[in-house]
C-alpha cells in the first residue's frame, strides 16, 4: 500500500517535472528569439555585428542545398493532389474544375506544410546535433571565454537563414507543385498548360499567398528555435547528441503540424 | 611521488622570472551551489601578475567549478570576484567584454571549432574583435602557431590533428589577443609523458616571452611540481592550502600528503549526497547557451 502511495507520488512528481521542463523549454525559446533580435539589430551598436559570411553559409546549407529534394517533393505532391483531385470530382462530373482544388491546396497548404517538414528533418536537425556537439566539446564556452556571444555567432545567422531560405523554398515548391499538376492535368483531361496556368491565377489572390508564406515564416522561428534549444540542452556526450537531435525532428514536426491547423483556423475566421 | 629532493632540483634548472605584486584575479568567499549541491564552500584566493597558478585537488574536489568561475562562466552563490581590477558584479556588459578580450583558455578538449581550419580558428578572436585586414591576421594567426611549434598546420581541420597538436592549436588560439591571464584546464590530461611534457615547457615559454598569468588546473603532479610559482590545493570545494612547491611538498597536513602521495581517502561522502549524485542533479544539463 504505502509503495503504491509513493509510486502515484512520483509519478504526479513526474507529470509535474516534465511541465515544467515544458514551460522552461518555451521560455527559453522566446528568450532565444528575443535575444537573437536584439543582436540582429543592435549587434553594430554593441560592437559585435551579425556576420553575413555566416549567414550566407547557413542560407547554402538550409536552402541552396535542399532546392532538389524540395522541387522532388512538392512535384510529387501536386500530382498527387492532381490524381486525387481528379478521381474525386469525376464523381459528380466536375473533374475540369480540379483547378480550384489544386491552386488552394499547394499554395495554402501542401508546399508550406511539406517544406517545413523537409527543413526541419534536414536543418533542424543538423542545427540541434551542430550545438549539441559545441556544447559538450566546451566550444560553446570558448567562445563565451573569447568574449564572443554565442546566440549572436550561431544562432542569429541560422534563424535568419531560415527566416529567409523558408519561405523561399516554399515559393519554389509552389511553383513546382503547381507545374507538377498541371502537366498531370494537361495529360490526363488534355487541359492546355496555358489554361491550366490562366485558371490558377485567375483563382489565387495575393492573400492565399500570403497566408502559405506568413506560414512558413513562423514554421522557420519554430524550426530554429527548437534546434537551438535542444542542441543547447544536451548532456552526456554523443548519445546526448543524438537524443537532442532525434527530440528536435519530432517537436519540430509536432510544432508545426499543430502551428499549422491553428493558424489555418485564425486565418478563416 | 618522486623524491621532493629531484623535483626542487629540477626546478633550479630553469630561471624563473620575478613574480607578485598586482593581483590580476582576486576571489573572495566564493560560494556555488549545483542544484542543492553546494561545491564551492568559501573559496578565496588570488591569481598574482606573471605568476603560474596551478589548481590541484581529488575528483569531485570543485577545482573545474572553480577554474569556470575564474573564466566567469558560472553564476555564484555568493561572495565577490575581481577580474584585472574589475568587479565583475559591478562592470557594464561592454567593460566585461573587454575584459573578456584579456582572458585566454586552453580547454582540456581544445575546443576547436571542427568546421574551421587551424587557421581560422586562431583568427577568430582578431575577426571578431579587431579591424585587422585578413593578411595580417594571417600573419599573427601563423606567428602563434610558430610559437606552439605547428607552423604549416594552419589549413588542416582540427579532425586531422593529434591529441597533442589539438592541445598546442588550442594553445595558440587562447593567446592570439595576447592575454593578460590564460586558463589551461587539464594541459597533459590523455597525452604521452614526452608530449605532455613538452606541453608543460611551452606553458612555461610562453609565461616568460609574453609575461602574462597563468592558470593551470591539473591533476598531475609532476606537471604541477614543474611549471608552479604557487599552488592552490582543493579538497571539498574548500582550500586546503596555497603554497610554493616547497611549501607544499614540506606541507605536514594529512590530507595534502595524501594528495600528494595519491592515498586514496575513504569513503566519507553523505549518502543524501552521493544519492543526488547518482541522480546526476547539475546544472549542466539547462538548455542555455
Amino acid at each position: 500500500m504505502a509503495g503504491q502511495k509513493i509510486t502515484a507520488v512520483q509519478k504526479i512528481e513526474g507529470i509535474g517535472k516534465t511541465a515544467v521542463a515544458f514551460v522552461e523549454s518555451v521560455g527559453n525559446g522566446g528568450i532565444l528569439v528575443a535575444e537573437s533580435f536584439y543582436w540582429l539589430l543592435f549587434g553594430v551598436r554593441e560592437r559585435q555585428p551579425v556576420r553575413m559570411g555566416a549567414v550566407i553559409q547557413q542560407m547554402m546549407e538550409i536552402g541552396v542545398a535542399a532546392i532538389p529534394i524540395i522541387l522532388m517533393l512538392t512535384g510529387t505532391i501536386g500530382v498527387m493532389l492532381a490524381i486525387q483531385g481528379i478521381h474525386t470530382l469525376r464523381i459528380f462530373g466536375a473533374e475540369s474544375r480540379v483547378t480550384i482544388g489544386i491552386a488552394f491546396s499547394v499554395v495554402r497548404e501542401f508546399a508550406p506544410l511539406i517544406t517545413g517538414i523537409l527543413v526541419a528533418g534536414r536543418s533542424g536537425s543538423a542545427l540541434a546535433a551542430r550545438i549539441g556537439t559545441m556544447k559538450i566539446n566546451q566550444e560553446i564556452d570558448a567562445l563565451k571565454v573569447m568574449g564572443i556571444n554565442p546566440t549572436r555567432f550561431l544562432v542569429v545567422p541560422a534563424l535568419v537563414s531560415m527566416l529567409v531560405m523558408v519561405p523561399a523554398l516554399t515559393l519554389l515548391g509552389n511553383f513546382m507543385g503547381l507545374f507538377a499538376a498541371g502537366l498531370y492535368v494537361n495529360a490526363d483531361l488534355g487541359i492546355s498548360l496555358a489554361a491550366y496556368a490562366h485558371d490558377t491565377i485567375d483563382i489565387l489572390s495575393l492573400d492565399d499567398l500570403g497566408h502559405g508564406l506568413g506560414k512558413s515564416c513562423i514554421f522557420a522561428v519554430l524550426i530554429a528555435v527548437i534546434g537551438v534549444v535542444n542542441g543547447a540542452g544536451v548532456q552526456g556526450g554523443a548519445e546526448g547528441v543524438g537524443k537532442a537531435t532525434t527530440r528536435s525532428v519530432v517537436q519540430s514536426i509536432s510544432a508545426i503540424i499543430v502551428t499549422d491547423m491553428l493558424f489555418a483556423f485564425v486565418a478563416t475566421r | 611521488m618522486r623524491n621532493p629532493q629531484s623535483i626542487l632540483e629540477e626546478r633550479k634548472s630553469r630561471q624563473r622570472p620575478e613574480t607578485g605584486g598586482t593581483a590580476v584575479i582576486e576571489v573572495e568567499d566564493l560560494v556555488t551551489h549545483y542544484g542543492e549541491r553546494k561545491i564551492l564552500k568559501g573559496v578565496s584566493m588570488q591569481v598574482l601578475e606573471n605568476e603560474i597558478m596551478v589548481i590541484m585537488g581529488g575528483s569531485g574536489s570543485g577545482k573545474s567549478t572553480l577554474l569556470r568561475h575564474l573564466m566567469a562562466l558560472e553564476e555564484k552563490t555568493s561572495g565577490s570576484m575581481r577580474i584585472l581590477g574589475k568587479d565583475i558584479d559591478q562592470i557594464t556588459r561592454q567593460e566585461f567584454l573587454d575584459v573578456r578580450k584579456k582572458l585566454g583558455v586552453a580547454f582540456q578538449s581544445g575546443a576547436l571549432f571542427s568546421s574551421m581550419t587551424v587557421g581560422e580558428n586562431i583568427m577568430l578572436p582578431l575577426y571578431e574583435h579587431t579591424d585587422l585586414d585578413a593578411l595580417t591576421m594571417e600573419i599573427m594567426a601563423r606567428m602563434k602557431l610558430e610559437v606552439v611549434e605547428l607552423s604549416g598546420f594552419e589549413d588542416l581541420m582540427p579532425s586531422e590533428l593529434s591529441g597533442g597538436m589539438i592541445k598546442r592549436a588550442a594553445f595558440a588560439r587562447a593567446i592570439v589577443m595576447d592575454p593578460k591571464v590564460l586558463f589551461c584546464d587539464e594541459p597533459s590530461a590523455g597525452l604521452d609523458p614526452v608530449v605532455a611534457s613538452a606541453l608543460d615547457d611551452l606553458i612555461l615559454d610562453m609565461r616568460d616571452a609574453m609575461g602574462m598569468s597563468i592558470v593551470v588546473v591539473t591533476h598531475e603532479l609532476d606537471s604541477a611540481f614543474k611549471i608552479a610559482d604557487r599552488i592552490t590545493i582543493l579538497d571539498r570545494g574548500e582550500i586546503l592550502m596555497i603554497g610554493t612547491v616547497e611549501e607544499v611538498l614540506a606541507s605536514k597536513s594529512d590530507r595534502v600528503q595524501a594528495l600528494l602521495n595519491r592515498i586514496p581517502e575513504e569513503d566519507t561522502m553523505d549518502p543524501d549526497e552521493y544519492l543526488s549524485r547518482l541522480v546526476g542533479e547539475s546544472n549542466s544539463g539547462t538548455a542555455h547557451l
